[in-house]
Order: C-alpha cells, then sequence, then structure tokens
C-alpha cells in the first residue's frame, strides 16, 4: 500500500503543542497520517485524544508547531475545502431541532453543493446508509433516536461527505458489539479504497485488530506509535494504564489481544 | 453482513433524487402557504373595512384596484372614505403585516443561531436595548438623521445590547446557550433600569409617548414610515433567506457545522446584526411586540418541519397573518379603544407558549 512516504502522507502533526492557559494539553507531537491506513488514536482519559483529532481536524489551532495537509500548513486551507478533504465524526452529535436522520444525512453532501460532485449525491448517501445498517430511521426524527442510533446516522452523514480523509472520534462508544465491529471494518474498508483514517479508540484490542498503525498517548506526550504488534507490549500497556494486562495474540488473526488481569 | 458487499451492492442510486430534501417543495407545505395567504388576504380586508366607519370589503378591493390602474365601479366615490382607507388604514395594515413578518423572520434566525427554540429578540436583550436607543431619542428631541433617527438608535441600541450579550457569553470562540440566556436576563433587568430612569428625566408628553410605545401600538402608523419599515426588513429577510442551508447545518452543532464548511463566527455575528435591525426597526415605530418572534417559528416548525429556508419563508407570511388579526382585535375588541398591541400579544401569546412547553415537552426529544 506505501509507495512512497511523500505522495501518502495526509496528515502530519510537526512538533505540535497546545496549551490552554499553563496546561499543557498537547505537548511536541510529531505525527504522520498516511492515506491508505487506519491510525488509532489511544491513550488513558485525559490523554489529549481528542484535543489531538480537534487539531487534526483544524478546529484548534496549536500553539507551537504546525499541523499540515497534503503539506500545505491548515492555516492556509479554506473552510469549504476543508469540508470536501476531510469529514469529521465528534463523539457527542446533538441535533437542534427535528430534522429527520434523512435530514441530517443528506447534510454530510453540504459542501459539494455547486460542485460537479454534487451528482454523486444520491449514490453517496444510498452507499452511506447501507453500509452503517440506518435504512429504517430514515424517516425518524433525529432527537428522538437512542445513542447508538444517533452515532450510527452522524456515521453515515460523515461518511456521505466522501472527503478523503476520516475522522472518527470513539465512535464505538455507544455502540453494540455487532455495529462496533461493523464501524471499525467501514474504517478498514475505506481505508483500503485509499482514504486516511483517524479514530480515537478505548479499546485496545479493537483498536489492535483493525488500525494499521496505534499512537498511544500519555500526558499530552507521544508515548508510543507503530504496528498494533510493535506498541503494544505488556510492560508499555501496564505502564500507561496503571493496571496489569496480558497480550494474546488472536487465534484467528494473530494481532494482538490486551487482556486485564483480574483476580480469581 | 460483509461490508465490501454492501459497498458493492449499493452505489447504485436511489430511485426518488433526495438531494436537499429539506428545501423541497411537499405538497403539505403548499397546502399551508395557500391556506396561510387565505388567512392573510381575509385578515386585510377585514382589517381595512372594520372600524369606526365600516367600509365594504368591495370598495376596499376597488380603491386598491383603481390605485393599480384598473378603472372600476366598485371604487369608493366618498372622500372621506378614500382618505381613511389610504391615510389611517392602509398604512396600519401595511406596518402589522411588516412588523409581524419582520419579527417573526428575526425570531427563526435567532433561534437558529443559538440553536434553541426559546431564543428570542426579547429574551436576549435586543428589544430592551433597542427601546433604550428609541426612548432616548424620544425623550431628548435628537433628530440628526432626520425622519430616520429614532428607528436608527432603536437599531443601535438593539445591536449594542446583543453584542453585549454576545460577546458576555462567548469564550474560546464558542457561545453557551445558557451563559447567553442568563446574560440577556442581566441586560434586560439593566436596560430595563435605564428606561426608567430616561422615563424618570423625561417631561411628561415624552413619558406618555414612551409609556405608550413600551405597549406597543400600530395607531398612527404613516407611509413614510411604513417605506423605512419595509425597506430595511425587506432587505434582512433576503439576507437571512441566503443563509438558511447555513442555519440548518449549524442545528449540527457548531463544530460539525464547520467542519462541513460553514464559517460559524462569523454568520453568527452577521446573523446578530440581521436579528437587531429586524427587531430594531419595528419596535422604533411601533413599540415592544413580544411572543411574535416566538410562537411563529415554533408554530411554522410543527406544521412544515425544521429546515430553515421553509421556516423563514413561511414565517413572513405567518407573521404578518397573525400581526394583522392581532390589530384587528386591538382595533375592535373595545369599542372606541385602541388597546395596545404588545399587550394584547403577550396575553394571548403568553398562556399559548405555556400550553406549548406542556406539549412539547411531553413528547420524547423535548424541546427539539
Amino acid at each position: 500500500m506505501t509507495v512512497t512516504t511523500s505522495t501518502t502522507t495526509a496528515l502530519t502533526l510537526d512538533a505540535v503543542s497546545y496549551q490552554v492557559g499553563s496546561h499543557r494539553i498537547i505537548e511536541n507531537v510529531s505525527l504522520d497520517v498516511n492515506y491508505g491506513e487506519v491510525l488509532a488514536l489511544v491513550g488513558p482519559n485525559g490523554a489529549g485524544k481528542s484535543t489531538a483529532l480537534g487539531l487534526l481536524a483544524g478546529d484548534l489551532k496549536p500553539t507551537a508547531g504546525e499541523v499540515s495537509l497534503d503539506d500545505r500548513p491548515l492555516a492556509r486551507w479554506e473552510a469549504k475545502e476543508l469540508a470536501r478533504t476531510r469529514a469529521v465524526l465528534l463523539q457527542a452529535n446533538q441535533v437542534a431541532f427535528s430534522f429527520t436522520a434523512q435530514d441530517v444525512i443528506d447534510m454530510g453532501r453540504a459542501p459539494w453543493i455547486g460542485t460537479p460532485q454534487a451528482d454523486q449525491d444520491d449514490a453517496a448517501i444510498a452507499q452511506a446508509v447501507a453500509v452503517t445498517d440506518v435504512a429504517h430511521l430514515q424517516q425518524r426524527s433525529f432527537p428522538t433516536l437512542s445513542g447508538g442510533e444517533k452515532a450510527r446516522v452522524s456515521l453515515a452523514r460523515v461518511l456521505a461527505q466522501r472527503t478523503r480523509i476520516v475522522m472518527l472520534d470513539e465512535p464505538t462508544a455507544a455502540l453494540d458489539l455487532r455495529h462496533q465491529e461493523e464501524v471499525l471494518r467501514i474504517a478498514r474498508e475505506i481505508a483500503r479504497q485509499g482514504q486516511a483514517v483517524i479514530i480515537v479508540l478505548h479499546d485496545l484490542s479493537l483498536a489492535a485488530a483493525y488500525a494499521d498503525t496505534i499512537a498511544i498517548l500519555h500526558h499530552g506526550k507521544l508515548a508510543a506509535c507503530g504496528t498494533p504488534g510493535q506498541v503494544l507490549t505488556a510492560e508499555r500497556v501496564q505502564e500507561i494504564y496503571g493496571t496489569a494486562v496480558r497480550i494474546i495474540p488472536d487465534p484467528d488473526t494473530g494481532r494482538p489481544v490486551v487482556l486485564p488481569r483480574r483476580q480469581a | 453482513m460483509a461490508v465490501t458487499q454492501d459497498m458493492a451492492t449499493t452505489t447504485t442510486p436511489g430511485h426518488r433524487p433526495r438531494r436537499k430534501r429539506w428545501h423541497r417543495l411537499p405538497t403539505k407545505n403548499l397546502v399551508v402557504v395557500v391556506i396561510t395567504v387565505v388567512l392573510l388576504v381575509l385578515g386585510v380586508v377585514l382589517s381595512a373595512s372594520l372600524g369606526q366607519l365600516p367600509i365594504g370589503a368591495s370598495q376596499v378591493a376597488g380603491t386598491v384596484f383603481q390605485a393599480l390602474g384598473f378603472d372600476n365601479g366598485a371604487a369608493p366615490d366618498d372622500r372621506l372614505i378614500e382618505q381613511t382607507l389610504w391615510q389611517i388604514r392602509f398604512p396600519r395594515v401595511m406596518m402589522s403585516l411588516l412588523v409581524g413578518a419582520a419579527l417573526a423572520v428575526a425570531g427563526g434566525v435567532m433561534q437558529a443561531i443559538f440553536g434553541n427554540p426559546l431564543a428570542e429578540p426579547g429574551v436576549v436583550g435586543v428589544s430592551s436595548g433597542a427601546a433604550l436607543g428609541a426612548a432616548t431619542a424620544i425623550t431628548f428631541g435628537l433628530t440628526f438623521f432626520g425622519n430616520w433617527t429614532v428607528a436608527v438608535l432603536a437599531f443601535l441600541g438593539g445591536l449594542i445590547t446583543t453584542l453585549i450579550v454576545y460577546s458576555t457569553a462567548r469564550s474560546q470562540g464558542r457561545t453557551e446557550v445558557v451563559t447567553l440566556l442568563l446574560t440577556g436576563i442581566a441586560v434586560n433587568a439593566f436596560a430595563g433600569a435605564g428606561l426608567a430612569l430616561i422615563n424618570f428625566a423625561g417631561d411628561t408628553q415624552s413619558r406618555e409617548q414612551i409609556v405608550f410605545w413600551q405597549l406597543g401600538s400600530l395607531n398612527g402608523s404613516r407611509w413614510n414610515e411604513v417605506l423605512i419599515v419595509a425597506v430595511v426588513s425587506a432587505l434582512a429577510t433576503l439576507l437571512a433567506l441566503g443563509l438558511s442551508s447555513q442555519y440548518d447545518l449549524l442545528s449540527l452543532g457548531d463544530r460539525t457545522a464547520s467542519h462541513l464548511g460553514v464559517k460559524v463566527e462569523r454568520l453568527r455575528i452577521f446573523s446578530v446584526v440581521l436579528v437587531a435591525l429586524l427587531t430594531g426597526v419595528g419596535v422604533a415605530f411601533v413599540g415592544i411586540i413580544a411572543f411574535v418572534g416566538l410562537v411563529v417559528p415554533h408554530l411554522i416548525r410543527m406544521l412544515v418541519g425544521p429546515g430553515h429556508r421553509w421556516l423563514l419563508l413561511l414565517s413572513v407570511i405567518g407573521g404578518a397573518t397573525l400581526m394583522v388579526y392581532a390589530d384587528l382585535l386591538a382595533r375592535t375588541l373595545i369599542p372606541a379603544a385602541d388597546l395596545p398591541i404588545g399587550m394584547l400579544t403577550s396575553l394571548v401569546g403568553g398562556p399559548f407558549f405555556f400550553w406549548l412547553i406542556r406539549r412539547n415537552r411531553r413528547k420524547a426529544g423535548g424541546w427539539a
């Protein structure tokens, strides 16, 4: 999949720091996100995962360092242009008025209004609805959906946007086992088609099973970054999360599974 | 279910065009438009006919067609009737239509930018700020903008208070709705005190004028005032309509809207100016008329859904319709007395809003 790093790098964090007052949330993080890959951002609560995602998405401006998209600093991207390049799924997805799920998914096409790609609106929406399994929810009012249903409809909106970079902030938090696996399979599939996918996750085994690269944040610093096999060692996870774990290979895929050690 | 398989089989588009579904014209919306327009025309004719001097509906229609250049037998020959219609009733009816439409659109825009159906120009302080500005002009007899002075000061008052509220409620580029509404309460109290002070400082005549106008009245509307309100509110309404699809995206939340290409802060500031224009220009000439900006968009949302293009368009018609009937009632409910219209809308709008709250709370999703 990787041809040469220079042509496949989607996003670059170059020595990025972000601080609020005197509190450093992100400290000197450098990271590349490549097209065609799933990058999982993991780390304990408060490690700075969502902030890192906010920096990558352009919501937050780094207090030091630079974030570039396709080798161009994020600050030099137009809002519309950026909306056609990256889509973001946030943790909380509230809608202020009683728009239907269908309306919400349609809004994912808003950045493309007036462009030739608007011809793909129907196809993009139909595909997004199908892969996220929300066809039966389309006529429902969004605010009346359950947490998991909201998350899936919002994911459909993000997929309908059809951007070459997709960022998902804890997309699996409200989902049941089947839909968790499905979201990660979707992430894998769009990466296979050449898009860059960044997922913030809590479940290390889930990250290990689907991500090409895992980046562990700890106290705002990048503690480790590499393939799941390289990054997820029992010692490291134990040190960062402060709880004893056992790492065993998945009998089917050989990818690491992280099991907390429990008293009998 | 295999994702790859889905990806392959679902690339064929659905048989119905889905794009911008919330902008299209469903039959339901058309029915609402037709009914509201019929009610509106009926209200206009009724309002022009009824009063101390009853005038037949055919005479009202006749003189309008005459003025448009169609000679007809129905036009009144009586000079008194002509004058009553063209100098008293028509400007008043026009003013009611314009102010109703402007207030309803202002409410719709305000609810859109704060993502809260409870936001209303009155709640956030635009109305009392505008009132303070206009009262200053009245009491101190300011005339530096000629005919426009009261309107300009009302607009400035509304704008300044709104900007104060907005900047106070804003932190780190975000607007917390709760803080915003609470700040609105504080500003309202302060503007109320300022209004009381000006009231106290003014002479009896300007005091009467201010009190009368705090209650709201369309009495004595003149054509030159109608023109000012018409120009300002038409312009602001068109601009708001142009932003309607961005208002839709804003309902997904600030961050998500910005991920979809909306420049959220700029949109909000611009919209606040629009709201101040729409509210200020109405408040300047007819006083404070509450609840129109709250009730009309709410009813329309219940009828045709939350999409802002239709919501704002229908708010224009709905606001005008509501106001023409409210003014008709204000003029005719008690013979030979002109009730303050602001009092009337609050009297009816208050309990109605109460009912809306209860009704909505019972439904899942609360205010949504």
